[in-house]
């Protein structure tokens, strides 16, 4: 790993000045895919800039219609809130099926959505259930946040701060984990909310999150697992790698989408 | 060079490091506290596990930096003396090692398990483990020790 300059700003403003003020400047949150790409001089950034101690970026808060969860909370604060786990159980449950416990403890939200891993989990539950990111600057809706395998809307200096995910009437997530990693070989998460039915898909798709457009339609005629059963799901498009062909990966989508719906009750 | 200042196993440390030296590099290297091991690069095998500020965490994907003002403990700081802590303890009552190189991330991992839950099921166990590798053990006695050693913490380290 190169050597670089080390920031730990207190405030929003100061993080960004350090950001602007590097040739190549990171920010850091958890670490827990910053770290591991720096390791392998994937990145090699001048400065990284730590967000631990920004004021203004924790706390998980109940605000009725929907829940916001602060940009450095980590997966292990999600899976243990009493706000995510009363309001959105399935999201609860989808930060506690994340790697294993010590990136739980580290690896942060913010983190998650900034990096946009293909096989991430977050990306599914902030489409399906039509989150809203929070920055710096700006909302943006999910639908327009993903842009790609580790391509989002974020500027270069762009900072989450947080993201708010409306309360759907019901909702579930369905993984086939990589038994190694446990990122998302297929990951669907089913949400019945205030946007209609989603259906959103990870890990599968070389160009990151997508939806089901078929299986949305479906589900708004009858919520029901029979409902998406019959509809086939197309290999163009999905990832091959040594975790899962294409052919495998659509398979594993359907069958991870019924029993999502199932899951919802 | 940034300088850091952590509490580690109870004592006060400091050091100068690089932004890049990892919490485990400090840990190994500057304070001489080898019993945190490196097993691989890929942030997935947890032998280097140890505590920041209460919770496990894995060394090596973690700078020192970012473990500025923490309090750190390490496999070292568990016994008390020559009293094994009761993890350890339930380890060595239950074969629950054969190398031993995964086994000071595996304790450490297992503490922080039996801090929130001090009679974890065997499918708990085995969930909590997902981020220790192990390559002689089969895990079985593993499993064991950790709900011993659980259960002999009695809900507090
Ligand atoms: C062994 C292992 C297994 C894993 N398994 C899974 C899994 O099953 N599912 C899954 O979804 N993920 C998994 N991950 C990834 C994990 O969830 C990471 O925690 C997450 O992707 C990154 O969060 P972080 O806080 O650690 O971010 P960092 O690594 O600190 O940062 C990642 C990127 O985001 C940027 N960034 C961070 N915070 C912000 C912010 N607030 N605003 C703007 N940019 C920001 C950084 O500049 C950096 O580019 C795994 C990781 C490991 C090491
Ligand atoms: S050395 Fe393998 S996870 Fe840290
Ligand atoms: S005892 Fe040898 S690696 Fe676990």
């Amino acid at each position: 790993m190169n050597d670089f300059t080390y920031h730990a700003p207190t405030s929003l403003d100061d993080a960004l000045a350090a950001l602007r003020g590097a040739e190549g400047g990171t920010l850091i949150a958890g670490g827990q895919s910053l770290l591991p790409i720096m390791k392998l001089n994937l990145a090699a950034p001048t400065d990284v800039v730590s967000l631990a101690g920004v004021a203004g970026l924790d706390g998980i808060s109940d605000d009725g219609d929907s829940v916001t969860v602060g940009a450095m909370c980590t997966h292990a604060q999600v899976a243990g809130s009493a706000a995510v786990q009363g309001r959105i159980p399935a999201l609860a449950a989808m930060a506690d099926g994340i790697g294993d416990a010590q990136v739980r403890n580290a690896g942060t939200i913010g983190g998650s959505l900034a990096h946009n891993d293909p096989a991430a989990d977050y990306p599914a539950a902030c489409v399906a259930l039509g989150a809203t990111i929070v920055t710096d600057r700006r909302e943006i809706a999910s639908d327009d946040y993903f842009q790609g395998m580790f391509m989002t809307a974020l500027e270069d200096d762009e900072i989450i701060t947080a993201v708010r995910f409306p309360v759907p009437a019901r909702a579930a997530y369905a993984k086939f984990a990589n038994p190694a990693s446990k990122y998302a070989v297929a990951g669907v998460m089913v949400a019945d909310g205030p946007a209609g039915v989603r259906v959103a898909v990870t890990g599968a798709s070389g160009d990151g999150v997508f939806r089901m457009a078929g299986m949305e339609a479906a589900l708004g005629g009858s919520f029901s697992a029979e409902a998406v059963a019959g509809i086939g799901v197309s290999s163009d498009g999905m990832l091959s790698d040594t975790a899962a062909g294409a052919e495998y990966r659509a398979h594993l989508v359907a069958v991870m989408a019924k029993r999502a719906v199932e899951a919802c009750g | 060079m940034p300088t850091v200042r952590m509490t580690v196993n109870g004592m006060e440390r400091s050091g100068t490091v690089e932004g890049r030296t990892l919490l485990v590099d400090f840990l190994r290297e500057h304070l001489g506290l080898t019993g945190t091991h490196v097993g691989c690069d890929t942030s997935q095998c947890g032998a280097c596990v140890v505590h920041v500020n209460g919770s496990s965490v894995k060394s090596c994907t973690c700078l020192a930096v970012q473990a500025d003002g923490a309090d750190v403990t390490t496999i070292e700081g568990l016994a008390n003396g020559a009293d094994l802590h009761p993890m350890q303890e339930a380890f060595r009552e239950h074969h629950g090692l054969q190398c031993g190189f995964c086994t000071p991330g595996m304790v450490m991992s297992a503490v922080d398990l039996a801090n929130r839950d001090s009679d974890p099921s065997e499918h708990d166990v085995r969930e909590w483990l997902e981020g220790n590798l192990c390559r002689c053990t089969g895990y079985h006695n593993i499993v064991k020790a950790v709900q011993a050693g659980a259960r002999a913490m009695g809900g507090g380290s």
